[in-house]
């Protein structure tokens, strides 16, 4: 009732510049909140506090009692005050992004261009430009969603671009927008979706963090020239917001990684939006020291009634539904500051409760508090408007009939710029207990409780069980109906007003017809029992593995020193094969073959009978990856390194095959591809850990009807022709030459003439392939026929270089000679061929003729299935064409280190080298032999026996987890299951949409 | 060095039997009817039921195995046979390549090399025997490697068609065709669909609204067909006539289910029916149904040992191990192979890699032989080196279930005698020739 004296009254200081229509009618707003808990900030509480406010502001809140004329008193007593919750991360109020039907990029007629009316940026997806504040409009629906859970404020913009300019400060109140705009331009925005951009490029995560990193540079490049004869809104957006917070949407740590990586090329401090699993690698991002937003948007119990489905939930899912509520708490303990966000749901309705599951989780409720309050605000820079309840800054606040991170607390009122929105009608927790209701003839007993802000209540029958009542207040009348005893009782009556007790009385029916009397008294505070509670089990939650995923460690795996003894030993070197000879390991490297060695300190494993190999190294794979094509013609400033994924079940199935490091590969979808990434299969490090330090850059080109889009009739995309390859392939490079030029004149200038003269635009893919002009960057190109790798080596020979590696070259055995000369390695599948229409020609023979002819010839996989049995495929060398084994087996291991330049520490088996080596159980050619562990730099990365035991750990863990969720009370929830990553080839396009 | 290298290789290749004709996309030549009893003497015989017969030779005559014994033992009748000493190789019925498209797709990325395309979804009548291509290339890259049959299949529909058994070998495919009618393939739908909840990166298993409908559909037909086999005047209806066959017991019913509700609904569905011959292409789901397949005595055709585990708690062996643990308990195995038609010729050494995880060697050569034969019903005839059957047996100079020494020297199909050499090897030739004149 008291606050009615709000709800008509336009809150004048806002709107003076509005037309009247009436005569001046502004009124006082000045309340004072008494006998009140106070939650000042997240450290201060004030008991019996006062809370003034006035005109939307607050005056002053203090624990004094003596209220000043002309505020209209609410007392409190026994309520909890705090500053409403502030969602730095919010699309409210923003237009609504309707994402396009994305076609299949390879049959698909290309959009090159922008679709962007207007002098804005030439990537559709960089919308810097965009102002949050221009578009937001209330939306009552929504708001009212946001404060129930306690929010007031939220910084809103709309999820749309790579670039996705800047987002608006606005309360949730339903007045209008004029008086809901805290602050115009708060944060600037980027993710690395593309959105609603119907331009081709980027289509992959690689392509949209080279995208924004250009994007970054041109914009630096754009404000330098002053002379500049061309405008660009988008740039000079990014330019003028760049001192406002920037914040960066990532969905998991893995790309929390990818974030900060881009703001330290460009000394920017993204605050960045996480995805929930960060709890996966704490390490690593602890080491990012960069401000944090957190979704708590839990996993909800699955449904595991039915037993086959519920075995296609994996591991990984089932333990990141068990962690996911420790992420907050283990963010915190780590010392790494966050906000918490709603976002993504779009219907926010169980915020409160995932908080309160975090702060059963062990999130303290301090932090709990100031990741929803002082934290945003202050990462905002919106501190001296809201986040805290002192002087002057807005009223906006909650009210709870307790405290706010207690599960039956219930959040009555959510005051935004000093008007009241009631969340809850308010529930008298005085009613909960038992009572003796008298009823007709029968005396019996009745319990209240609460449960989710609703009376819950039930009636002891005659046979001491209890019977389910349905209680509640009519404004101030008790309604009370139940069925017992076949009776059908309906209730109404009033309070009567005793000290100290609790007595209802009142009329009804039974069974609708005869007219009855009533009271009810209440005699104890018993608790009617609650539903069943998620306990905490914080200290009961299972370990975090390495990888993520089932076969991952419960930490990192390390080196060892081991030594072999009485192994075959395969050395790739001079000394050929060597029986029943020992090997030892020491600090990662081999560090003595010979007889009769000893250790102290080593493992030693009985090498009898077994076989000791250098490790497979594959030269063409697109496993450990997150991305494969980007999709511009030339897409040399993509990185892979930028998309390791280091969560991929593949690195141990290839483990289990003997490989220990491949070079991952960008797609074959566009003439010039992206750069490649190499890697060691380091189960269980991060992507960062997984890349081979130091290692030469490589760089993928792919020619043939993948690039020319053979298969696309409606294909716009020059070039489509062979003829076209090489002339845009003299064009890349032409270039590149004039743009080095370009470069180095302005970079002879003195200061003073470079003051006057415009500073050349930094082009990453100019960059890229000047490198390869200058040998600094390695091109392994995917080709089938001998044409188009002869067109090639031409263009190379033009540009004075040496195209390192053709890979796949299925027509390589036509050319071998000419490859030879050029100075060209073949990294060729063993047998494939006739899958498309340019592999007709190839022959299972290739790597046996490329190899007698003397090019350096690797066996590839491009597959994670065939990277498992690489051994085989090398064999295939000896079944077509008499390969020597030795020769065969340096086809996958020597060879292919020579054509990454890897050979100088791995390959083959030497004192010195990296101990990069392989047990097998029998010869390591033969389909009857197995893996026994894969060792890489002497930490042992796969082991036959473990395997076993990971097994039946990974089994129990299963079972701990499931035996956590309630088959039945889960029965109803819909079934899912987990989602797996799609095997990836030099075809794969991420689809988007 | 080099050059001796390469001097090496090429005599290595001059000395095998090369046709003349000129490479490109031509048929080597085809091969002519047995002419004279061959005893192949002195060579490791397996079987393909399970033995390994040293030092035993293997006679055939007229297409038919005549002899399988010690060559003493055949006294005075060794005379009549051409004998040819295969001491230190081995022989291997040849292999069967079961549920595949060759001779009915070409490059599958090219759609005109491809015939599979039919209207309708229940096509029992389509017989693939007629779009199979006797001139195909991957045929003698599949014989190179000891495959002499295929059951040539069309995969689209719901009931793509009935199955034909051709040998490799043939000017067409009237020659080729060994068993006109050997399956009806039904594709056995999926009860569930997935949608992707793009909130929480999980796929949620709803009903498929179409599963109901396809099963009444197969429930009609087959009705349908038990009445008309039951009718004696009738009007012909060839979709109903060519389901007989299962009644009958002379076509088999291959199911393709993925699922372990798929799975026993589809069987039962069969069973109920009466269908007499049953088999089952199905993947690691069949784990969970063992010993109802067991009961029910199913065959199961699996996937390929190669083929990569989809979830990522599957053991990395998973595929590597399935035949092992199907057959350890009395289950009939046969490999499969899928994806790239170009890999079928891989199919020795998806059995050998079974063995590698846990399978006898025999038994793992048995679900590239006899076991396919059985599901096939062609099993009285090929399938394993038993004396009466089809001289269509291959010599290897080495283990031919391994790469390195699947190597073979001889390959006969009904005592017919094969040109192993195909393009590849011709091309092999040309080439290592080019390259040792230029030294």
């Amino acid at each position: 009732m008291l606050f009615s004296i709000f709800m008509f009254v336009k809150q004048g200081y806002s709107q003076e510049t509005f037309p009247k229509n009436d005569v001046t009618d502004t009124r006082p707003q000045t309340v004072a909140f008494t006998n009140a808990t106070i939650i000042v900030n997240p450290t201060t509480t004030i008991e019996n506090g006062t809370l003034l406010i006035k005109d939307g502001a607050i005056v002053s809140v203090s624990n004094t009692t003596e209220i000043p004329k002309g505020y209209t008193q609410i007392d409190l007593i026994g309520k909890y005050i705090y500053p409403s919750f502030i969602d730095m991360f919010s699309t409210y109020g923003q237009p609504e992004v309707k994402l396009p039907k994305r076609e299949n990029p390879f049959i698909k007629r290309e959009q090159i261009q922008s679709s962007t009316k207007g002098p804005y940026n030439a990537n559709e997806a960089i919308k810097s430009n965009y102002n949050g504040t221009a578009y937001f409009r209330v939306n009552e629906k929504r708001a009212l969603k946001l404060r129930a859970q306690g929010f007031g404020a939220v910084a809103s913009m709309r999820p749309d671009g790579i670039a996705r300019g800047t987002a608006t400060f606005v309360a949730l109140g339903n007045e209008n927008e004029n008086s809901m705009v805290l602050k115009n331009k708060v944060a600037s925005h980027y993710s690395f979706d593309k959105g609603t951009s119907t331009q081709d490029y980027p289509i992959s995560p690689m392509g949209s963090i080279a995208l924004l990193r250009q994007t970054f540079y041109d914009a630096k490049w754009y404000v330098s020239n002053s002379s500049r004869t061309f405008s660009d809104l988008t740039l000079e957006a990014i330019e003028n917001n760049k001192d406002l917070p920037q914040i960066f949407e990532a969905k998991d740590w893995l790309t929390d990684i990818q974030v900060h990586k881009i703001g330290q090329e460009f000394n920017m401090n993204f605050i960045i939006k996480g995805g929930g699993n960060e709890y996966q690698r704490l390490e690593e991002i602890k080491q990012l020291n960069s401000s944090l937003i957190i979704p708590i948007n839990f996993p909800s119990d699955y449904n595991v009634t039915d037993p086959v489905i519920t075995d296609k939930i994996t591991l990984a899912d089932l333990k990141h539904w068990e962690l996911a509520p420790s992420n907050p708490s283990h963010l915190e303990q780590e010392g790494i500051s966050f906000a918490l966000t709603t976002y993504p749901q779009e219907n926010p309705s169980h915020f409160l409760e995932n908080l309160r599951k975090a702060v059963a989780f062990g999130l303290t409720k301090k932090q709990a508090l100031s990741s929803l309050t002082t934290t945003p605000a202050k990462l905002l820079k919106v501190d001296d408007l809201v986040g805290t309840l002192s002087k002057g800054k807005l009223a906006n606040f909650i009210i709870a009939d307790g405290d706010i991170l207690e599960n039956q607390t219930l959040l009555l009122e959510n005051w935004v710029k000093g008007k009241p929105y009631i969340i809850q009608e308010t529930i008298n927790k005085n009613f909960v207990g038992a009572y003796i209701l008298n009823v007709g003839s029968i005396k019996t007993e009745l319990k209240i409780g609460i449960n989710k802000g609703k009376y819950i209540a039930t009636i002891s029958s005659t046979d001491g069980s209890e019977d389910k009542a349905d209680f509640r207040m009519d404004g101030d009348l008790p309604i009370l109906q139940f069925v017992t005893n076949n009776s059908q009782y309906n209730l109404k009556g009033w309070q009567v007003s005793e000290p100290n007790k609790i007595v209802f009385k009142g009329t009804g029916t039974l069974n609708f017809k005869d007219e009855i009397v009533w009271s009810a008294e209440k005699t104890a505070n018993d608790k009617l029992k609650d539903k069943k509670e998620s306990s905490s089990d914080f200290d009961n939650l299972g370990a975090v593995f390495y990888p993520f995923l089932a076969f991952g460690n419960t930490s990192k795996i390390t080196s060892e020193n081991i030594l072999i003894t009485n192994v075959t030993i395969w050395t790739n070197e001079e000394s050929g094969i060597l029986e029943g000879t020992d090997i030892l390991l020491e600090g990662g490297k081999i560090s003595k073959i010979g007889k009769n060695l000893s250790a102290e300190g080593s493992q030693i494993i009985d090498g009898t009978g077994k076989h000791l190999t250098p490790g497979i190294i594959d030269e063409h794979s697109h496993i450990a990856l997150n991305g494969i094509n980007e999709i511009a013609p030339n897409s040399s400033m993509v990185r892979m390194d930028d998309v390791v994924d280091s969560e991929d079940p593949g690195i141990y199935r290839a483990l289990a095959g003997g490989v220990v490091a491949a070079q991952l590969l960008h797609g074959s979808s566009d003439p010039i591809g992206g750069q490649s990434a190499l890697i060691k299969l380091k189960w269980g490090e991060s992507p960062e850990g997984l890349i081979i330090k130091d290692a030469d850059p490589f760089i993928k080109f792919a020619l043939g009807e993948n690039p020319k889009r053979s298969k696309s009739g409606p294909s716009i995309r020059f070039p489509r022709s062979l003829m076209g390859m090489e002339q845009f392939y003299t064009d890349a490079f032409t270039e590149a030459l004039a743009y080095q030029k370009k470069r180095d004149t302005y970079n002879q200038l003195s200061k003073k003439q470079k003051a006057k003269a415009v500073m050349p635009r930094k082009n990453l893919v100019h960059e890229a392939m000047l490198e390869v002009i200058e040998e600094k960057r390695f091109i392994s190109s995917h080709s089938y026929q001998q044409k188009e790798m002869l067109m090639l080596m031409d263009v190379a020979d033009r540009f004075g270089f040496t195209i390192n590696t053709f890979t796949h070259a299925l027509e390589g055995y036509r050319i071998a000679d000419k490859m030879l000369e050029h100075g060209v390695g073949g990294s060729t599948f063993s047998d494939r061929w006739n899958f498309k229409w340019e592999t007709r020609n190839a022959i299972p023979y290739n790597a046996t003729i490329m190899n007698t002819v003397g090019v350096t010839t690797a066996i590839n996989s491009d597959s994670g299935e065939t990277i498992r049995h690489l051994n085989h495929e090398a064999s295939k060398a000896i079944k077509y064409g008499n390969t020597s084994q030795e020769d065969a087996l340096k086809m996958i291991t020597l060879n292919p280190a020579k054509l990454l330049h890897l050979d100088d520490t791995m390959g083959s088996i030497k004192v010195g080298k990296s101990a990069d080596v392989v047990l097998w159980s029998g010869p390591p050619l033969s389909v009857y032999s197995k893996v026994e562990k894969t060792i890489i730099e002497g930490a042992i990365y796969f082991d036959i026996e473990k395997d076993k035991t990971l097994r039946t750990t990974m089994q129990n863990e299963r079972a701990r987890i499931l035996s956590k969720m309630d088959g039945l009370e889960n029965g109803a929830n819909p079934t899912k299951i987990s989602k797996e990553k799609p095997e990836f080839d030099c075809e794969y396009i991420q689809m988007g949409n | 060095m080099k050059a001796n290298k390469l001097y090496i290789l090429l005599l290595l290749i001059m000395s095998a039997s090369f046709s003349n004709h000129v490479f490109g996309q031509w048929m080597p030549e085809v091969a002519k009817p047995q002419t004279e009893p061959i005893l192949l003497s002195g060579g490791t015989v397996h079987t393909g039921d399970g033995l390994v017969l040293e030092n035993t030779a293997v006679g055939f005559d007229q297409g038919k195995i005549t002899y399988l014994g010690k060559e003493d033992d055949l006294g005075t009748k060794k005379d009549t046979y051409k004998i040819i000493d295969i001491s230190g190789q081995h022989v291997y019925p040849g292999f069967i390549l079961l549920n595949s498209t060759i001779g009915i797709q070409e490059i599958s990325a090219v759609p005109h090399s491809n015939d599979v395309l039919e209207e309708g979804d229940f096509n029992p009548n389509l017989n693939t025997m007629y779009a199979y291509d006797a001139g195909s290339t991957y045929i003698p890259t599949l014989r190179f490697n000891g495959i002499l049959y295929v059951e040539s299949i069309r995969p689209r529909g719901v009931i793509s068609g009935t199955s034909s058994v051709m040998e490799l070998d043939g000017w067409n495919w009237q020659d080729a065709v060994f068993k006109k009618e050997a399956a009806i393939h039904l594709h056995w739908p999926s009860s569930l669909k997935a949608i992707v909840d793009k909130e929480t990166n999980t796929l949620q298993m709803l009903p498929n609204p179409s599963y109901k409908d396809v099963r009444d559909k197969l429930e009609s037909l087959f009705i349908a067909s038990i009445a008309y086999r039951d009718t004696k005047e009738k009007p012909i209806n060839l979709k109903l006539e060519a389901l007989e066959g299962l009644y009958l017991g002379n076509k088999t019913l291959i199911i393709h289910a993925t699922e372990p509700k798929e799975i026993i609904e589809g069987i039962s569905f069969a069973q109920k029916f009466g269908v007499k011959n049953i088999a089952l292409e199905a993947s690691n789901a069949v784990l969970k149904v063992k010993s109802f397949l067991k009961e029910n005595n199913i065959p199961v055709i699996l996937p390929p040992t190669y083929n990569l585990p989809r979830s990522s708690d599957l053991d990395y062996d998973t595929y590597y191990a399935l035949p092992n643990l199907l057959m350890k308990d009395g289950i009939v195995v046969a490999l499969n192979h899928s994806g790239s038609l170009s890999n079928a010729m891989n199919l020795p050494f998806y059995a050998g890699t079974a063995a590698a995880f846990g399978l006898d060697k025999e038994e793992a050569l048995k679900t590239i032989t006899l076991n396919p034969a059985k599901i096939l019903g062609i099993d009285d005839r090929v399938g394993t080196i038993t004396m009466g059957k089809d001289a269509s047996l291959f010599v290897s100079n080495g283990d031919a279930l391994d790469v390195q020494s699947n190597a073979l020297t001889m390959a006969f199909i009904r005592g017919k005698k094969l040109t192993l050499d195909g393009p590849h090897q011709e091309n092999f030739k040309i080439y290592s020739e080019k390259y040792s004149q230029k030294n």
